[in-house]
């Protein structure tokens, strides 16, 4: 019964009004225009764009800049290292994050919000500041090497890792993985393992064929928002990686500011929503509206 | 006539922390048989079919279907499929996929799931709605879907808890009557679970009236109703009026009983019922008569075995079938009387009156003496 009820919708409940839209909508919109859509075209315009000898941009129309970031190995490799090390920590932290969140979801409820109450306590510090913190942990001198040496062992390379900023991006991304997933796990009505459990599957079949694709589309908001969070990550790849594992937001900070080739930046910055937005795209494909 | 046994439970507990839900119970389902567990919520029918599907295990005691032993079989192994009181269709999946599931689980050809699934459909008469997602079916649709997914699979038992809760009144007749045909069609053994005792009377062979993790009586729809044998059933089951007294006389299976206000009442005496016995009499409301007392003459019971005594009519309830009349007894304490209105007359004259006396008589086997 709890599947079928009718509930009213909004515009049933309330008329609709003509103040609704300025009112209701002004904000966001005004918002969105002016400090979201105004730069993003800016961007967009100036990819198009050739580098001055100043540093700005003269205003000649070129393709040149997709084309030299699609043709040079070192541009093609970047990129692609992003959209692989944010794969992986995506996979990572979906790994980590799905059994632990059928684990609080399984507690009593008083202890739920206990146990979301600690995923969350990393947010209370600055993100910079946990991140050095990792380095200190990793650093040739850092914690884990002192402890190795002391007992004899040989000096191991940790920072400055693909492995690092791995480790880095799932620790920092991992609560933004597990919140979409408690929440659809929670929309998950459990008498639905007793049914397939009832109809002849066992633990391992039913949370397959029942338990998995149900909850799926918290799989799917999961992984959308680690992936553009870590592919396009800056901060975690600059101290942990250093100069050896640079990602596409290293590479940008590099045009915008040192190499002061805007337009070549503008172009990677397209290049890679255009990545994102293919994920999300991917994401509400395979997602019906019930399911979000 | 020997049955063969389909389920039996052998004096079966179970508890869950320190509440006991189902208290040294037994009981044996006939093969082919439609038997309903009938009784108030948290009396533990719930938890029977619960343990015989697999997803509670007893704390003691013991559960056997068609003679094998139960015991910590997982759900998935048992021979049993279950009708939810929610139907739990998987959403995610088509109506054909959820009928499919089952035989999926066990691996049936592919070929002879489809049939199977087909056949399964027509049979709920949802031929045509093999495509669509189960939040675009009704109720009664989505139940019939739920039914459909347990018995394609052929179960032994097929456990039904409250499937039809949810369900208008309507609907809640018609299906009624169609799980009735469908269960008498199959053969197949139903437990049936709910609280509605018009639903368990008008579908089951036979009831079992549970309270408190017991299970009271076992009877058909006819025995538990004409012949209760405790107070709890004669009040859960139908509506009944109660006058307490204490047995004063015993002729064979009749008991004469003293009343608080000093009358003497007689009724069907219970077996085990004893002179000096505090006892409660059950009256049905439909099974006495109420007769006017005119100008004063004084009342007459129309036999030597009839229950006699006068009343005052207090409240007339006109609903159609029946005029449902209040008397009020002269120890001041009400009894309900219920008419069938077989004449047609839109005459209020013809009707009781307020404040009327009347003789309230019933022949003494329409009363039954309880002793709880």
């Amino acid at each position: 019964m709890a599947i079928t009820q009718p509930t009213l919708t909004p515009e049933a409940a309330a008329p609709r009004r003509n103040w609704q839209l300025p009112v209701l909508l002004g904000p966001a919109a005004f918002w969105l225009f002016w400090f979201f859509l105004v730069p993003l075209v800016v961007i967009l315009i100036y990819s198009f764009l050739t580098r001055s000898a100043t540093g700005g941009v003269d205003w000649i129309f070129t393709f040149d800049n997709y084309a030299r970031l699609l043709s040079d190995p070192i541009y093609v490799t970047i990129l692609w290292r992003s959209v692989w090390i944010g794969g992986v920590a995506t996979l990572i932290c979906l790994l980590i994050a799905y059994p632990l969140a059928l684990f609080i979801i399984l507690q009593p409820a008083q202890w739920r919000s206990f146990y979301i109450f600690l995923v969350l306590i990393p947010f209370w510090t600055n993100m910079l500041v946990r991140t050095y913190a990792w380095m200190t942990i990793l650093n040739n001198n850092g914690l884990i090497n002192s402890f190795v040496t002391g007992l004899g062992g040989p000096r191991l390379t940790l920072i400055n890792t693909e492995g690092a900023v791995l480790l880095g991006l799932v620790y920092g991304q991992l609560p933004f993985m597990v919140l979409p997933l408690y929440a659809a796990m929670d929309r998950f009505d459990f008498r639905m393992m007793e049914a397939a459990s009832d109809l002849g599957a066992n633990k391992w079949r039913a949370f397959l064929r029942v338990m998995l694709p149900m909850t799926a589309p918290g799989i799917a908001a999961g992984s959308v928002l680690v992936f553009i969070l870590s592919a396009g990550n800056y901060i975690i790849p600059a101290l942990l990686g250093g100069n050896k594992v640079t990602m596409i937001g290293n590479q940008l900070e590099l045009w915008f500011r040192t190499a002061q080739n805007q337009p070549l930046g503008s172009a990677a910055a397209v290049l890679l929503m255009i990545m994102m937005v293919g994920g999300v795209i991917i994401y509400f494909r395979t997602t019906t509206e019930d399911d979000r | 006539m020997a049955r063969t046994i389909a389920v039996e439970l052998a004096s079966v507990t179970k508890r869950f922390g320190d509440v006991t839900a189902v208290d040294n119970t037994s009981l044996q389902l006939y093969d082919g048989e439609f038997f309903s567990l009938l009784g108030p919520s948290g009396c533990g029918k719930t938890t029977i079919l619960r343990m015989l599907a697999g997803f509670e295990y007893p704390t003691s005691g013991s559960i056997t279907i068609h003679g094998r032993e139960m015991g910590h079989t997982p759900p998935y192994k048992r021979p049993v499929n279950t009708v939810f009181q929610s139907y739990a269709l998987f959403p995610h999946m088509t109506v054909e996929q959820n009928v499919a599931f089952g035989l999926e689980m066990k691996n049936a050809p592919k070929a002879e799931i489809k049939t199977r699934v087909v056949e399964a459909l027509e049979m709920v008469r949802l031929g045509e709605y093999g495509n669509r997602r189960p939040r675009q079916l009704s109720g009664g649709q989505q139940q019939r879907v739920a039914l459909a997914r347990a018995l394609v699979n052929q179960p032994e038992v097929l456990l039904l808890d409250e499937p039809l809760a949810a369900l208008d009144e309507k609907l809640r007749k018609e299906m009624q009557l169609e799980l009735k045909g469908l269960q008498e069609r199959l053969g197949i053994t139903f437990l049936f679970v709910t609280h509605d005792q018009e639903e368990a009377l008008t579908m089951s062979d036979r009831i079992g009236v549970m309270n408190r993790g017991h299970i009271l009586q076992v009877g058909n729809p006819i025995e538990i109703y004409e012949r209760p044998t405790s107070r709890f059933v004669a009040d859960f089951i139908g509506e009944t009026n109660f006058v307490s007294g204490t047995v004063c006389e015993l002729h064979g299976n009749i008991a004469a009983i003293n009343t608080a206000a000093g009358q003497t009442l007689r009724g069907l005496a219970q077996q085990g019922v004893q002179v000096g016995q505090p006892v409660t009499i059950s009256i049905r409301p439909e099974k006495v008569f109420l007769t006017p007392i005119s100008n004063g003459t004084p009342p007459t019971p129309p036999s030597k075995h009839m229950n006699a005594m006068p009343v005052q009519v207090e409240r007339i309830n006109y609903i159609g079938s029946d005029t449902r009349i209040i008397v009020r007894l002269h120890d001041g304490n009400t009894f309900d009387v219920w008419e069938s209105n077989t004449r047609s007359t839109l005459d209020r004259d013809e009707y009781w009156q307020p404040g009327e006396a009347a003789l309230l008589s019933w022949p003494e086997e329409n009363a039954l003496v309880l002793t709880e």
